[in-house]
């Protein structure tokens, strides 16, 4: 470390001003950087010239020159955060250096859908998630949407903590209240039928959403995005991580020990099986030791099927979800639960069902109403009586219909949502 | 307990007249020379009572120390003055001693206030006037000297005849002593006694409920309450059934009971006219009446409720009002303002509409197009519901029946009111809206 040797700054966090742009958190380890200079990052590449230099007191505080071995920040002239990477190196732009270790793009280990509670508040919930992640640039956000939902992202988190973090800022800082949803992974098939093939203009089409999924009969073999795995953990908790690995699908690919204590296990998950709560349960069962990373690895057949939940017969849409054959009685029954929860009494029975083509795998019941009307209804009871029913019959006119069934809307929540 | 002499003979004369009666089954009483905006039911709260139900909500105190009896009745009084004063109602239909434990109070206090009704509007000499009792140790003499006061129709809070269940409930009695005040009652008005009998209370099996309301046959009058338990928040009962100490009740259970006894009930000869009340020989309870077909009512007491128009300080508009809850406030506003009127809310024509069908609904004969008519006279009930598809469905599933007649619910329909209405009050919304605003006529 040596301030004549040429400028190797290291970026260890960056926070966006609105007037003054993206301003980096630098360590300083080799060389002096100034106001004027212009500087290269390693990572984009990008030129940029410097504004301002300074130490952090904890107030910013200018200085002319920032020296090798100090801590501060530096502004130039960026203006978003992606440009300013945590575990960047900038350098002059006519000494360009190797960059420092320790620089990879965060990987998400967590994925959730998430949908504003109403679609009015769209626009809210979509400027809200911009601005957190200027600030918090280890989440990754696409554009996604769902048939009952509307639109939405699916955002990629460090972890189960960091996403619940993320979730409870936006309630408070920016009052919006969202619904998460397992994430939706993106299934493929190729095609046997000529029509479609012609229809698609390609023979392998790929399904975001369950009522694009084209029939058996139509499909030469599903595939599915799955993903290599790569868990080092100490050897005490290799045969709770292969459990889990196996009650995951995956296969498994290597086992080998490390040194003495760790082992080192590979795995080819399947992304749906992985992308909610894997991490936190390897964390859980190995109480914190064990790591993971992944890497895509392209795309393998599956026996994939489409599910459909009936109410009194009649389908609905938005519900109807792709999974393996292997997991479709477990999700099918955990949605005819959580759907049972949710729908309020008629005055006729519900048969909440949910089926593979014509074969029903699940089955919940709803009662009909025998007795519902207040027993006591006295002069004092009337006002309150009346606001009620008054307040029951609005809700039921945004109640959706299927058959002569009213859903409420949060019974689509309730059952999309995680956890 | 000393009366003024000429007025105690007129009201024990009433009294006496009033127990022989019997009300006309139904059908609209003869029309008195007042009109409908003059007339109104009077009811009457006592605060106190000896101990709190584990299931009660209502607004009940336990005194602490002794109540002050004589300050309780001169505000009664007053604020009865003043409301009637206000209301500008001329005639008094029905009132109703309720409460709290009315029973509790002295017979004087019942014969303070009829004799002010008296001295400001008129008070039929057969007014149906109803004191609720609670069953205690010593029922006869008591119950008499109610009788003298001016009482004639008394309504038991028996609630079950199992002791266990009433310890569970908070009674402060047993079945014994509730079949024993039934038994004096009925000799002091006979058929004019009514008792309540709840089901669906936690760990109460079909079968042995059954048993209680045949074994309560045997000794009732001609008037029979059936109500259901409902647990709510803030009672004792709700907290014992939230910590699991004392089971939920099963509300597929007590549908089952309702079904079971009111049909039990019909075959026994009671008329079910309303969704809780059951009566034979014509016993129903006029007061209770009013407030299914929406007249008017005055509330008197601390948390009682009203509505009339107060026509003697020149309103129009019909209004719902709450006195004031807390008996020491309510006394202290009396005494200032002559009445602890806490709070008036103006119903709208559509509000006012909305109550006559929930309301009217509740009873077996339903809403009749002439008693529809009294409160919207340009929308009939074929205008507002007989279009509608939903409408129609109700009535194909029997549930719901619109005639000549008016609208009215079926025996099974009545017992799942609550969901029709939501059915029903939109309708009636869009109905009266679009009477409101009718379409732009075109030019020309």
């Amino acid at each position: 470390m040596h301030r004549k040797n040429p400028l190797r700054a290291l970026v260890f966090d960056s926070t966006f001003d609105q007037y003054r742009g993206v301003i980096a958190n630098v360590a300083l380890f080799d060389g002096v950087v100034s106001k004027g200079d212009k500087i290269v990052s390693a990572h984009t590449q990008k030129r940029y010239e410097v504004n301002e230099v300074g130490v952090l007191n904890p107030n910013e505080q200018p200085t002319l020159k920032l020296y090798a071995g100090q801590v501060g920040y530096l502004i130039a002239g960026m203006r978003d955060v992606t440009e300013a990477q945590i575990g960047d190196t900038l350098y002059l732009h006519n000494h360009p250096v190797e960059p420092l270790p320790g620089f990879k793009s965060a990987k998400p280990m967590v994925f959730a859908g998430m949908y504003p509670i109403d679609q009015s508040e769209y626009n809210n919930l979509k400027s809200a998630i911009e601005k957190l992640t200027l600030n918090d640039s280890s989440v990754t956000v696409h554009r996604d949407s769902s048939l009952a939902l509307g639109a939405g992202w699916r955002l990629g988190f460090l972890g189960l903590l960091h996403m619940e973090v993320f979730n409870q800022r936006l309630e408070q800082e920016y009052n919006t209240s969202v619904i998460l949803t397992t994430p939706t992974v993106p299934y493929k098939a190729v095609l046997s039928s000529a029509k479609l093939i012609k229809e698609y203009r390609e023979k392998e089409i790929t399904i975001i959403n369950p009522a694009q999924f084209p029939d058996k009969s139509k499909v030469a073999e599903y595939l599915e995005p799955v993903v290599l795995g790569t868990i080092i953990t100490p050897s005490e908790y290799t045969g709770k991580i292969m459990a889990l690995c196996q009650a995951r699908r995956a296969v498994q690919k290597h086992l080998m020990f490390i040194d003495q204590n760790r082992v080192m296990l590979k795995y080819l998950f399947p992304l749906s099986e992985i992308v909610v709560d894997f991490y936190d349960s390897l964390k859980s069962l190995s109480s914190g030791y064990a790591s993971f990373d992944y890497e895509d690895a392209g795309y393998q057949t599956a026996d994939l099927i489409k599910m459909d939940i009936l109410l009194n017969g009649n389908t609905v849409e938005e519900l109807a979800t792709v999974v393996h054959k292997e997991k479709a009685y477990s999700i099918g029954k955990t949605i005819c639960e959580r759907l049972k929860d949710s729908l309020p009494r008629q005055l006729f029975e519900i048969a909440i069902q949910a089926a593979i083509g014509s074969k029903i795998i699940a089955r919940e019941t709803v009662k009909a109403y025998r007795k519902n009307v207040l027993a006591k209804c006295y002069g004092g009871d009337i006002t309150r009586k009346m606001k009620l029913l008054k307040r029951q019959a609005e809700g039921k006119k945004k109640l959706r219909k299927i058959g002569n069934i009213e859903v409420p809307k949060d019974a689509f929540i309730k059952v999309l949502k995680t956890i | 307990m000393v009366l003024p002499g000429p007025r105690a003979r007129g009201l024990v004369a009433a009294a006496r007249a009033a127990q022989g009666r019997r009300l006309e089954d139904s059908e609209p009483r003869s029309p008195s020379a007042d009109p409908a905006s003059r007339r109104a039911a009077l009811y009457v709260h006592w605060p106190y009572c000896e101990k709190r139900c584990s299931y009660c909500n209502f607004n009940k105190y336990v005194a602490r120390g002794r109540v002050d009896e004589a300050a309780l009745r001169r505000c009664l009084l007053t604020e009865a003055r003043t409301l009637l004063g206000l209301s500008g109602v001329r005639r008094v239909e029905s009132v109703f001693f309720g409460g709290g434990t009315p029973s509790l109070a002295s017979p004087h206090t019942v014969a303070a206030l009829l004799e002010a009704v008296v001295q400001a509007a008129h008070l039929p000499a057969d007014v149906e006037v109803t004191l609720e009792a609670n069953p205690t140790s010593a029922p006869g003499a008591r119950l008499a000297e109610f009788g003298v006061a001016g009482v004639n129709r008394l309504s038991i809070g028996l609630q079950s005849l199992n002791d266990q269940e009433l310890q569970l409930l908070g009674r402060t009695h047993s079945a014994l002593d509730a079949l024993r005040t039934l038994a004096a009652a009925r000799r002091l008005f006979p058929g004019r006694v009514s008792v309540d009998l709840m089901f669906g209370l936690p760990g109460q099996q079909l079968g042995p409920w059954l048993v209680q309301l045949q074994e309560l046959l045997r000794h009732c009058d001609d008037h029979l309450s059936l109500y259901q338990l409902s647990l709510e928040r803030g009672t004792a009962l709700f907290a014992q059934v939230q910590q699991g100490a004392v089971p939920c009740p099963d509300p597929e259970l007590a549908a089952a009971m309702y079904a079971e006894g009111r049909a039990l009930l019909r075959a026994a000869g009671f008329r079910q006219y309303e969704v809780s009340n059951f009566a034979r020989h014509g016993a129903l309870s006029t007061h209770n009446w009013t407030y299914w077909q929406c007249g008017q009512y005055l509330g008197v007491g601390p948390g009682a409720h009203g509505r009339f128009v107060p026509h003697g300080a020149g309103g129009h508009t019909r209004e719902a009002r709450i006195q004031t809850l807390e008996p020491d406030n309510w006394m202290k506003e009396v005494t200032l303002f002559g009445h602890g009127t806490r709070k008036r809310v103006p119903l709208d024509e559509l509000e006012l509409l909305e109550e006559v069908l929930a309301m009217g609904l509740r009873t077996d004969v339903g809403i009749t197009h002439q008693h529809w008519q009294q409160f919207e006279p340009q929308l009939n009930l074929w205008d507002v519901f007989g279009a509608s598809e939903e409408v129609k469905g109700l009535q194909e599933q029997g549930l719901l029946l619109l005639d000549d007649r008016g609208l009215r619910c079926s025996w099974e329909g009545l017992a799942v009111l609550d969901f029709l209405l939501l059915t029903l009050l939109p309708r009636l919304q869009e109905a009266w809206q679009k009477q409101r605003s009718p379409p732009p006529v075109p030019g020309g």
